[in-house]
């Protein structure tokens, strides 16, 4: 077996606040992440990898040698994989708003010494960029590659919108320029079941019971999305987990799997995160803020190289092919790949092999 | 490859390019090193998209009989599709579609009314295999086979301008026609320039 590289997650904090896109300040930003690789002389062999809507900076390797799962995008970093450690310097960071060690809601506000909770500012797309943008300069980044899979992709996207001149090339992956009506949809439904959850108490329950079950019944609906028929299908089809209950248990796989990942999200995800993260997805769609997605991208300088899963439905081949075709437009650099996977929006954490080649190809050319 | 190098002679310098089934992307890389040519390749089969990357070229993965909707009206100097009229389900909306975004499209077949297709036909009396056609009839890609005076006669209808037209045997290739049905007879395969 070979050996667990360990790797510990790092935290920067940013001394200057920072203006938000709602027009409020945040002061003490506190920004976790974490790097693999080393930066070269010139500052221009770093890969940025932007995470999706609950995932992490914990992107590879292990964080100590007891843990059982390396991070959550193990299979593409690290020495000779796709994001090849060691020619790159790759980073990850925790996003704005989210309780993964950044700052976010349940975040300790400074100036009241309790939780923001509510208080957090609604944030965006753009600022989870600004605050990356303040990491990368710490490190002494001058050029980049940005990478990201969903909510990630949006981030890379907005990378090469706000840093045209730092942003060498712009890998996204199992995205959309803005989210379909639909998307929106199971995004409200979600913070539905967190806000109408007994305990939600308005954002205000870091010292009592959590909105647990409104939480989980917001990950499954997630899940569904991730997840297409066919996976489903593959996964569960119409298989009871023992016999028919004739109650209103849980019966079928398909629940118990739902209920489970309900379950454990639970004791990885703060509610109001999940709330202001959901949010600022729903909100990204730079074609509105600029008037088309053309001139939104007017000005990028990268190569972009846009990758769709076929049976992705949340983000899907589609959507993708607006920021492929907008690109196209405006006579930018622009790959685009449709890969063949039966794994729903899920494929871009699954489907590491596919995603190898196309993305080593790109990153060789 | 001879074909290669005669596109490659056809297509002026710092075009924008539009390389249609572009391959692994060899003509595609073969104009940017030479002729400093930009531009964007479409390839529907994913390993073929992934050597084009390997190479740096931009390459949109799809299908040619979808048509080119993404592509504004000529906003290509050239859009290039070689050896793969023949293999395509709607090579009229193919060649539409290419005409509509470019100022001038590139076309190369294999032709079917070359000698020794038509004697392997004769004689044979089997579908013809060459080197231009290597496929047997129930696994060939090339649904649309067609000669050089097809392809006269299908521009003529449309209002098709022939600007240039190359002829090329094994070793050589040549410009211009002289005798219609010697050229169709002599030609193993054809590359033409037209514009609309």
């Amino acid at each position: 077996m070979e050996d667990k590289v360990i790797v510990e997650t790092k935290y920067y904090k940013i001394d200057k606040p920072v203006e938000l896109e709602c027009k409020r300040e945040l002061r003490g930003i506190q920004v976790a992440y974490e790097t693999y690789g080393t930066l070269n002389e010139q500052g221009d062999n770093a890969i940025l990898i932007l995470h999706a809507l609950t995932a992490d900076a914990h992107a590879a390797h292990y964080n100590s040698p007891e843990d059982k799962k390396p991070g959550w995008w193990d299979t593409m970093i690290g020495d000779g994989k796709a994001f090849d450690t060691k020619r790159f310097f790759v980073i990850c960071s925790n996003v704005l708003g989210g309780c993964k060690g950044t700052t976010g809601p349940s975040s300790i506000n400074p100036q009241t010494g309790r939780e923001y909770a509510l208080d957090f500012p609604v944030i965006t797309v753009n600022d989870m960029v600004k605050v990356q943008k303040e990491l990368i300069d710490h490190l002494g980044v001058k050029k980049l590659i940005v990478v990201g899979g969903s909510m990630g992709g949006m981030q890379a996207l907005e990378w090469s919108i706000e840093h045209p001149d730092m942003v060498k090339s712009t890998i996204i992956i199992a995205c959309t320029p803005r989210l379909t009506a639909q998307g929106i949809a199971f995004n409200a439904v979600g913070r539905n079941a967190i806000i109408s959850d007994k305990n939600f108490n308005n954002g205000n329950y870091y010292h009592g019971e959590h909105p647990e079950r409104g939480l989980s019944i917001a990950r499954m609906i997630g899940h569904i999305t991730y997840l297409c028929e066919e996976a489903m299908h593959n996964k569960f089809g119409r298989d009871f987990k023992d016999k028919p209950s004739f109650d209103f248990g849980v019966d079928f796989q398909v629940e118990s799997y739902l209920e489970h990942q309900g379950r454990i999200f639970v004791d990885r995800f703060d509610a109001n995160s999940y709330l202001y993260i959901t949010k600022a997805v729903d909100y990204y769609d730079p074609a509105r803020k600029y008037g088309s997605l053309e001139n939104a991208l007017k000005d990028t300088k990268s190569r972009f190289l846009i990758i769709s899963f076929s049976s992705d439905w949340l983000f899907s081949t589609e959507q993708a092919k607006i920021m492929a075709d907008a690109l196209i437009h405006i006579n930018k650099e622009v790959s685009f790949v449709e890969l063949k996977s039966n794994c729903g929006h899920d494929a871009f954490l699954i489907e590491w092999e596919k995603q190898t080649k196309i993305i080593e190809s790109f990153l060789k050319g | 490859m001879l074909n290669y190098n005669v596109i490659t002679k056809l297509v002026k310098e710092n075009s924008k390019i539009l390389d249609l089934g572009c391959g692994n992307g060899t003509l595609f890389k073969m104009l940017v090193d030479k002729k400093h040519a930009k531009g964007v390749g479409v390839e529907i089969d994913e390993n073929c998209v992934i050597e084009s990357l390997k190479k740096g070229l931009s390459v949109i993965q799809g299908d040619l009989d979808e048509g080119l909707k993404q592509f504004p009206d000529k906003s290509f100097d050239y859009a290039i599709l070689n050896q793969t009229l023949q293999s395509t389900n709607n090579p009229e909306y193919v060649i539409e579609e290419m005409l509509r975004v470019s100022n001038r499209s590139i076309v190369s077949f294999p032709n079917f009314a070359y000698w020794k297709v038509r004697f392997y036909l004769f004689f044979k009396g089997k579908m013809p295999k060459s080197r231009a056609l290597p496929y047997e009839w129930h696994n060939t890609p090339n649904i649309h086979l067609l000669t050089v005076n097809d392809f006269f006669e299908f521009c003529k209808k449309r209002n098709i301008k022939i600007e240039e037209s190359v002829y090329l045997t094994r070793k050589k290739a040549r410009s211009g026609i002289l005798i219609r049905t010697i050229t169709n007879f002599f030609t193993e395969e054809a590359v033409f320039v037209i514009s609309k």
